[in-house]
């Protein structure tokens, strides 16, 4: 391989691709060379998971040329025989059997794996690569998914994807890998993905986070509307100038200095008050209108506060945590908490607050019509219409209707799993304003997130660490290296 | 007691409750008729478990892939009927028929992958087809089984009685097959996430014909072993194995869907759900009971699993 950067791997001519009503691919071009780190960004909806589909043989495109390596025609292109030049995907969605063990899951996607001892076989190889890409991951091959948290999962996703096998590993297509890893696991990924190109081997990595598309890849590509806009080298565009490209106005970055700038109300009635010596160091506590951020690392406690706040508010006897009215939940994993797959729109958002709707024993389809149709044109939106199923949708899309839900009851306390796990820039920016909107009439919210820039969008933050809050920071107070910080001190026992 | 440990200690707990139940209702016929502790004591007790612990693995090979089998108990009545009309006089026939049973059960596994059937009505379906081919061959009970059959089923087995020696064979088979090997992960993985399984390269509709086509050969054995202990058949004859079989996979400890099986729990409560119905004949209550029997030791075994389940997530 004597001339390996210019040696074209793999190619796409007009890909087009249509899900009924939406097109989701309208004739791409694309290509990546050997040695190649491409950043894929867009907004959601723009095609990007589409695109990713088509070239790991996932979904056959409806017309257009696919050449792997100069390989010829697209007509017998699909998952085998991507997975036999070498082709492999890490899905946003997660791809693991929650009932088997890591071992069982590596043994699924390497059937080469064979003899009476495949199952130590595939659990060392598995650690190995845990070992490789996430030291100190502390997982073991006999560990069964089920009871992994969700950033466990996906580090054993990404290591069982990246594990050489029978088949080679030429183009690694990662779909917001990091969304539910912490940062230090998202750094050492990163990291990996810089040894994995330099060894000739090609990566196209699918992530909103601007700032690693801007540490990781060699170009970025630009996606809208189902086409291709923009490829550049990462070394002459920017970070104003890519979001150009996505289409939207810069301020919608939600960076820190275009964060609300109300302050949160100072003598607001408490709503929430958590206090127990055994299991939080620190009190916490929120008022009425205040926007409450729960950060550190991922899976140290926060979504579990927020399912015992909620069963507080239902009524269940905790004597640590004092919940002053009703809650509603925005759901991070939408796969698995959010949305009904079976239904509509429409009914996905007025499924929370039904009662709403009532006549009589009925519900009263026209009033539960306007108001989706209400929410749809203050969340904007994008679908041909409200009766299509919910997974006519895009993800960003599908966690807009999940905001409508919550926001549509009448609980004056939302609660918020990491909401923003994989969702544009542009949904964001709409989805911060709506906040600081529904916040400024008295609603107080409480959002666990994993993405710091979001934290500059709350009035308070507790760092939860281990399970415990360890500290309390105001706005003002918030810098990332202190965050960073408390989550990684060592907690004395 | 470390929370490690106990967390272990109660996961230790949700795989021994299965035995843990079979042993507290052996216990309990031992102490009313402390002579059905022999060797011929426990023939008579369990006999009837034999047929029905590999009409149980049927129908735990389609719950690990979170499908429902309807047809298991009408099945096996069909394989019984076979066994008892065309196998004495047309042994070939009789394979030839067994073998397209076992194909029309690997073809309504695929064809409930690939037109993405719920598996609860095509086996529904398939259930009164094999009832009526049953009726076919055998309008009136009765027919002989060919005498191999009937010898087999009736002879001595060394050390052990033959329903035990059975279990051990059926759980050591089962275990070894869904438990262990790379096909049974696979399987499992089918029943856990198939979109996994697909992405990864799989042709889900094989794996689920290949599941089903394995249930066929299970429900040929339990039928086959069913007639040999009879000696004759009935179209009617294992009608109930049906719900018998499901409530055995869940006594056992498997669930209805994510693709939770555990063949070894599988056939221990087989051997329960057959030893609660013989339990009444001991304490001199009418066999009408035998249903509301099972069904009272399945809500006690459910229950504590749950509270079983309750501990392990404080712990």
């Amino acid at each position: 391989m004597t001339n390996s950067i210019s040696e074209i791997l793999f190619e796409v001519r007009d890909a087009a691709k249509a899900f009924g009503a939406v097109q989701a691919l309208r004739g791409v071009d694309f290509q990546i060379t050997r040695g190649e780190c491409i950043g894929l960004v867009g907004h959601n909806g723009a095609g990007k998971s589409t695109l990713m589909n088509v070239l790991s043989g996932t979904l056959t495109p409806d017309r257009g040329e696919l050449h792997f390596a100069g390989r010829a025609g697209r007509s017998d292109w699909g998952v085998r025989e991507a997975q036999r030049l070498g082709v492999r995907s890490v899905y946003q969605e997660l791809s693991l059997c929650a009932n088997l063990s890591l071992a069982e899951n590596m043994r699924i996607a390497q059937p080469q794996l064979k003899g009476w001892n495949w199952r130590v076989n595939a659990g060392s190889q598995l650690e190995a690569s845990l070992d490789r890409i996430f030291p100190g991951h502390g997982l073991r091959a006999d560990q069964v998914v089920a009871d992994l948290s969700i950033g466990k999962r996906q580090l054993v996703e990404i290591a069982r994807a990246f594990t050489p096998g029978a088949q080679p590993l030429e183009l690694m297509i990662l779909d917001e890998p990091t969304s539910s890893l912490d940062s230090h696991a998202a750094g050492q990924l990163l990291a990996y993905i810089r040894e994995f190109v330099a060894h000739g081997k090609s990566c196209i990595l699918i992530s909103h986070k601007l700032r690693e598309i801007f540490n990781v890849a060699d170009r970025v590509v630009v996606m809208r509307d189902g086409q291709v806009v923009e490829s550049v080298r990462t070394d002459q565009t920017s970070r104003d100038r890519l979001v150009a490209a996505m289409g939207q106005d810069e301020q919608a970055t939600g960076f820190a200095g275009e964060a609300s700038t109300t302050a949160g109300p100072q003598n607001a009635p408490l709503v929430v008050k958590v206090s127990s010596p055994t299991r939080t160091r620190m009190e916490m506590n929120a008022g009425a209108g205040e926007v409450i951020g729960l950060a550190g690392l991922a899976g140290h406690g926060q979504t579990g506060l927020l399912l015992r706040l909620q069963a507080a508010s239902a009524g269940a006897a905790d004597c640590a945590v004092w919940v002053d009215g009703a809650t509603s939940f925005v759901a991070g994993d939408r796969q698995t908490d959010g949305v009904f797959g079976l239904w509509s729109i429409a009914r996905n958002m007025s499924v929370g607050c039904l009662s709403q709707f009532r006549r009589g024993l009925l519900i009263d389809l026209k009033k539960e019509r306007d108001r989706a149709e209400q929410w749809r044109q203050r969340l904007g939106l994008v679908t041909p219409g409200l009766d299509l199923p919910i997974y006519s949708l895009s993800g960003g899309n599908q966690q807009k209707v999940l905001f409508a839900r919550a926001l549509g009851s009448t609980a004056p306390i939302i609660l918020m799993d990491d909401p923003m796990r994989g969702v544009d820039v542009g949904t964001k920016h709409d989805v911060y304003a709506l906040i600081a909107d529904e916040a400024r009439r008295g609603r107080t919210f409480i959002w666990y997130t994993t993405e710091f820039d979001e934290l500059f969008h709350c009035d308070r933050v507790y760092v939860f660490n281990n399970g415990e809050v360890v500290g309390e920071l105001s706005r003002a107070e918030l810098n990332e290296e202190r965050v960073l910080n408390m989550s990684f001190e060592e907690i004395a026992a | 007691m470390s929370p490690v440990l106990a967390k272990r200690g109660v996961h230790m707990l949700h795989t021994l409750l299965p035995a843990m139940a079979l042993t507290l209702l052996l216990g309990a016929v031992f102490w009313r008729q402390p002579r059905a502790m022999s060797y011929f004591g426990i023939n008579l007790l369990l006999d009837l478990a034999i047929p029905l612990m590999f009409a149980t693995l049927a129908q735990m090979m389609i719950l690990a892939v979170s499908d429902l089998d309807l047809s298991i108990g009408p099945f096996v009545s069909l394989v019984a009927s076979i066994g008892a009309t065309l196998l004495p006089t047309r042994p070939a026939l009789a394979m030839l028929a067994l073998a397209a049973a076992v194909a029309a059960y690997a073809l309504a596994g695929a064809v409930i992958e690939s037109r993405r059937l719920p598996s609860i009505v095509v086996t529904l379906g398939l259930s009164f087809v094999w009832l009526g081919c049953a009726v076919l061959l055998l309008p009136t009970p009765g027919g002989l089984a060919p005498g191999w059959l009937s010898s087999a089923m009736a002879y001595r087995t060394p050390w052990l009685p033959m329903p035990i020696w059975m279990a051990l064979v059926a759980a050591v088979l089962g275990h070894a097959l869904i438990t262990r090997s790379a096909f049974g992960t696979l399987v499992r993985g089918l029943g856990g996430n198939p979109a996994a399984v697909a992405r990864v390269g799989w042709s889900l509709v094989r794996v689920r014909a290949g599941v089903y086509a394995l249930a066929g050969v299970f429900g040929v054995i339990a039928g086959l072993m069913l007639l040999g202990q009879t000696t004759s058949a009935d179209p009617n004859i294992a009608s109930r194995y049906t719900l018998v079989s499901i409530a055995a996979v869940i006594l056992g400890g498997g669930k209805f869907v994510g693709g939770y099986v555990s063949p070894v729990g599988a056939v221990i409560g087989a051997l329960t759900m057959t030893l609660a119905a013989s339990f009444l004949t001991f304490l001199d209550i009418a066999p009408d009971w035998q249903v509301g029997m099972q069904g009272l030791i399945l809500i006690v075994v459910l229950g504590l699993r749950a509270a079983i389940d309750r501990l392990e997530r404080i712990a």
